[in-house]
């Protein structure tokens, strides 16, 4: 289980987190809704230990994430990114396989490539395009890409930044099918930020809405519609009028 | 009087600013060469920063030194010859080149060539995510970016170097045969008589010294860029700008410690 206890992080005088306080039941998919620049994916990089928060706590199964083996808690852990981050260095395959080439999790070269053409086809890549430069790739193969290398190492959580941004509805339904899919398959606790609410519907067991820097409220996605929360109704209901301001 | 204020209080600023940018500067160069010895090691990778900065270098390197060789001779005899000392062609060259030029040149066209395509790759990989990637797949950047880099200039700015120092010597013996009237047997003989062995282990250590600096600078400023497009040109050219700066400071540090009477 994932766990932050009051969480602060501030940037300069831009406080970002005012005291977060959200956990993350183990197997299950929580997504993070809010406006932009909210600190949705702070709040994640945080957790990964990407950012270090001001103050607060972040535990996984019970343990501090700041303490312990820094290896085998990210070896825990596959995350996509909202732009792919993929190397551009390396073929598509090197890029899918790159934590089971390297390091503690370190597989035979031919072993590693079978392993990423399989997770390509998963994501619904064919393996003629393993061979592929990321620069060489639609938006939403990248994407994939990315998704088959957050999935390589079977990873017993995995974040999603913004899995369908910049994506054709076609697309973006391909990928949430895939992410809850794969949630579901593999078992594995994943947490979400979106802005786009037919994802939120099509990935979530739980929400979360972040703004101003606290959780305003939090529940089952079957909860959604009938909250009671103003500030949720107006999220999802995409309102210019509300309790949020639309010019921040 | 408010006006000394504000001006007084940039001046603070600014010194403040880059006291700090020395501190952080410093403490990256430290954990830099405390993770060049333990492990793991990326040896790939290593192979690849050891064919771009040496192996790619050379072309540059070889024009750079061969039109300064051929310089350097004909502005000694032409300034030689005020006080009839064109004979010296030989002996100056050799000295100009191996002390100072070779290694300040390659230095300066590896700040120019090497320094500035890190930098602009490092800040590229971090604002668009590329190294909290490498931190969340167990990859310590550190280790896999600056590791391989760094001492791909301190093992091959050196070798760059020495052959910097021979193709300019050769430029200037080409010049002095073919057009001052040198006896080519003369010339190359006088060069190896007036060279010592201070003033090729100089020329080799400032190589690794420039070597060090313009890779460390392209990876620090590239991992401390700032957003956008903006940042990472930002970082590209304050990492040539520090290079170049630090590079001629350095030499004129090592040659004190090298040739002070």
């Amino acid at each position: 289980m994932i766990e932050l206890r009051d969480v602060h992080k501030a940037f300069g005088s831009n406080k970002v987190l005012r005291g977060i306080n959200l956990s993350v039941a183990r197997g299950t998919s929580l997504v993070i809704i809010g406006g932009s620049g909210t600190g949705k994916s702070v709040a994640l990089k945080c957790i990964l230990g990407l950012i270090r928060p001001d103050s607060g706590l972040i535990t996984l199964d019970d343990m501090d994430v700041t303490k312990g083996d820094r290896d085998a808690f990210l070896a825990r852990f596959g995350m996509l990114f909202q732009g792919g981050a993929l190397f551009d260095s390396l073929p598509v395959w090197q890029n899918v396989a790159f934590r089971l080439m390297r390091g503690s999790l370190k597989r035979p070269k031919a072993e590693a490539r079978e392993i990423a053409i399989e997770k390509l086809r998963r994501v619904g890549l064919k393996p003629e395009q393993a061979d592929l430069f990321p620069a060489e790739l639609s938006g939403g193969m990248q994407k994939r890409v990315g998704l088959a290398r957050a999935i390589a190492a079977e990873p017993e959580i995995i974040f999603f930044d913004e899995p369908t941004s910049g994506l054709d509805p076609i697309m973006s339904g391909v990928i949430n099918d895939l992410i809850r899919e794969i949630v579901t398959e593999m078992g594995a606790t994943a947490m979400t930020i979106t802005h786009d609410m037919t994802s939120v519907r099509a990935i979530a067991d739980n929400v979360a809405m972040l703004h101003d820097g606290v959780i305003k409220w939090t529940g089952p996605v079957s909860q959604l519609d009938n909250s009671g929360d103003p500030y949720l109704d107006q999220f999802i209901h995409g309102r210019a009028e509300g309790p949020i301001e639309a010019v921040r | 009087m408010r006006w000394v204020a504000a001006f007084l209080a940039a001046i603070g600023r600014t010194v403040l600013q880059t006291l700090a940018m020395i501190g952080r500067l410093t403490l990256y160069a430290l954990d830099t060469i405390s993770h060049m010895v333990r492990p793991p090691f990326y040896l790939k990778e290593l192979l690849q920063s050891l064919m771009n900065v040496g192996y790619f270098s050379l072309p540059v390197v070889g024009l750079t030194a061969i039109f300064t060789g051929g310089a350097l001779a004909l502005q000694i005899y032409a300034g030689g010859a005020r006080f009839n000392a064109e004979a010296v062609v030989p002996q100056i060259v050799a000295i100009g080149m191996v002390r100072e030029l070779g290694p300040v040149l390659v230095g300066l066209m590896v700040a120019a060539r090497v320094t500035s395509s890190i930098a602009a790759e490092i800040a590229t990989m971090k604002v668009t995510e590329q190294i909290d990637a490498l931190v969340t797949l167990s990859t310590h950047p550190m280790k896999y970016l600056t590791v391989p880099r760094v001492l791909a200039g301190l093992l091959m700015v050196p070798l760059l170097v020495g052959i910097g120092d021979i193709i300019g010597v050769m430029g200037g013996y080409m010049v002095a045969t073919r057009t001052l009237g040198f006896n080519p047997g003369t010339y190359l003989k006088n060069t190896v008589d007036f060279i010592e062995t201070l003033d090729v282990v100089s020329s080799l250590v400032k190589g690794a010294a420039f070597g060090f600096i313009a890779t460390l600078l392209g990876c620090y400023f590239g991992m401390h860029t700032g957003r956008g497009a903006q940042g990472v040109g930002r970082a590209t050219k304050s990492a040539v700008e520090a290079a170049a700066i630090l590079i001629l400071a350095t030499n004129f540090v090592l040659t004190s410690l090298f040739f002070s009477i």
